[in-house]
């Protein structure tokens, strides 16, 4: 579904890409993750067109996505930290949204009813908690039955119930034969969610290994200690 | 894109600054004509209060709503929609918004105390120079990244064109005084759109005795309409300009 050739970007000096490569398919859960400034958020911009690459190619259900904007409807992305115009309410932003994507498929409401975000819709974005912005935004990339998720620390922020209905959705999304690509420093939480990880230094790609051969390799039963056993080794 | 655009303006209307600011441009409007004792000096105290604070207000806010707007922008750019659609329906909201807080501030006392041609003058252009303030304000925020540099720049915009400006014009006068400076001198008028505004109105006003020097120049060169037509076409070019320029940028920018 997505497909990342030697891309590479730099930020004046520094690199902060250093020719990815990435095949992810359908069905897949993917974790992103690595230290603070490793490229991850970088790569996922690149992703979603909100930074250019300096080279490379990017394909998207084997269209490039330079050509034109119109891929991204297949993507729901929920950003790390959700700041909206003071005085949109709840109610305003959703409606824009589906506006600009303007989609005649019958919506997907289950998380928006979840978090009765009905009862809200009329609270200005200036009074809700950073919390309650979390969960506009994890319903606004559910919301439209995109094929790829996009979920930049999805359960930071949100209350532990919030989080674990967040999390039972990710569950069904990827049985629903989704691609779903989540970046965490939460390593615990990612055991029961994702199917593969990527790890990222410096640009780079570490490795990219199926869950479970990793914790074979390891001997580990925990995606955190095979981990830490990984860089141990280095 | 209508749907943004709608409801960007509707968030900048129920800011509590641009209510203030519209309050504002009410009070500075009444008293220019009530304070005044016939219209037309009422009309010449609006016109260089408009022309000191609706530059700064614009220039200001418009800069600080986008950089605020950071991660709304990202949000936006994430869906399927062109990205020059994004940064046409934040300058139309963000124009929209501001002049008609201009327009309700100090259109109604405009109509209530001046001549009707006259006060429908004063009203283009008090939105042409909304409208290229914010063009200024977006082209900043594409110059910086950082929020204090790229605020820091519109000041600096704002000093420039509201009071450098015409001490460089006199400076210059006087130095090349012995020579003969009428044109260059209006080609020098054009770098300035608040000049051209001044011109454009006192043009109509018909009262040459404060026209001051480019003024002046202006009229002699072009005659009144030849005059107010060239100064309204490089309005509009001022308007348009800086923000197509920051549309290219904003079409490659990292976000």
């Amino acid at each position: 579904m997505i497909t990342v050739e030697n891309i590479k970007k730099k930020f004046g000096k520094l690199v902060v890409l250093n020719g990815i490569d990435l095949t992810l398919k359908k069905g897949e859960c993917i974790a992103l993750i690595g230290p603070n400034g490793c490229g991850k958020t970088t790569l996922m911009k690149i992703i979603l067109g909100m930074v250019m690459a300096d080279s490379g190619s990017i394909l998207v259900n084997n269209e490039s996505i330079t050509k034109s904007e119109l891929y991204k409807q297949h993507i729901g992305y929920m950003p790390q930290i959700g700041r909206y115009p003071q005085n949109m309410t709840i109610g305003q932003i959703i409606d824009m949204v589906k506006g600009i994507r303007n989609e005649k498929k019958p919506l997907d409401e289950e998380l928006y009813k979840a978090y009765e975000l009905d009862k809200l819709l009329d609270k200005k974005m200036s009074t809700l908690s950073g919390g309650t912005m979390q969960k506009v935004s994890a319903v606004l990339s559910f919301l439209f039955n995109p094929s790829i998720l996009i979920l930049d620390e999805p359960t930071a922020g949100l209350d532990p119930i919030a989080a674990e209905i967040l999390k039972q959705k990710i569950i069904k999304e990827k049985g629903n034969g989704k691609l779903i690509i989540i970046t965490s420093h939460l390593l615990s939480e990612l055991d029961d969610m994702v199917s593969e990880i990527i790890f990222m230094q410096e640009g780079n790609i570490i490795f990219h290994q199926a869950v479970s051969a990793l914790k074979e390799s390891t001997q580990t039963a925990k995606i955190s200690s095979a981990i830490l056993q990984i860089l141990k080794n280095k | 894109m209508g749907r943004i655009f709608k409801y960007v303006m509707l968030d900048i209307l129920k800011n509590k600054f641009v209510i203030a600011y519209m309050v504002m441009m009410s009070l500075v409007a009444w008293s220019a004509f009530t304070l005044e004792d016939n219209s037309a000096k009422g009309m010449l105290t609006l016109l260089n209060l408009i022309l000191l604070t609706v530059p700064l207000v614009s220039v200001l806010f418009s800069a600080i709503y986008i950089y605020n707007s950071s991660e709304f922008i990202e949000l936006l750019v994430s869906h399927p929609i062109k990205r020059s659609k994004i940064w046409l329906s934040l300058y139309w909201g963000l124009c929209g918004s501001l002049a008609t807080a201009f327009i309700i501030g100090a259109g109604i006392p405009l109509l209530l105390f001046a001549e009707f041609t006259i006060s429908l003058l004063m009203l283009v252009v008090g939105i042409l120079i909304t409208v290229i303030f914010v063009s200024l304000a977006l082209l900043s925020t594409i110059i910086y990244r950082d929020k204090a540099k790229g605020i820091g720049l519109t000041i600096l915009i704002w000093i420039y064109f509201a009071l450098l400006f015409d001490g460089i014009l006199l400076f210059l006068m006087f130095q090349f005084a012995d020579y003969p400076i009428e044109k260059p001198m209006v080609l020098m008028t054009a770098l300035s759109p608040l000049d051209l505004s001044r011109i454009l109105l006192l043009l109509q006003l018909d009262s040459t005795a404060i026209m001051g020097y480019t003024g002046a120049i202006f009229r002699n060169f072009f005659g009144n309409t030849v005059g107010m037509s060239i100064s309204f076409t490089l309005l509009i070019l001022w308007s348009t300009i800086p923000f197509l320029v920051s549309l290219k940028k904003f079409k490659k920018k990292d976000l």
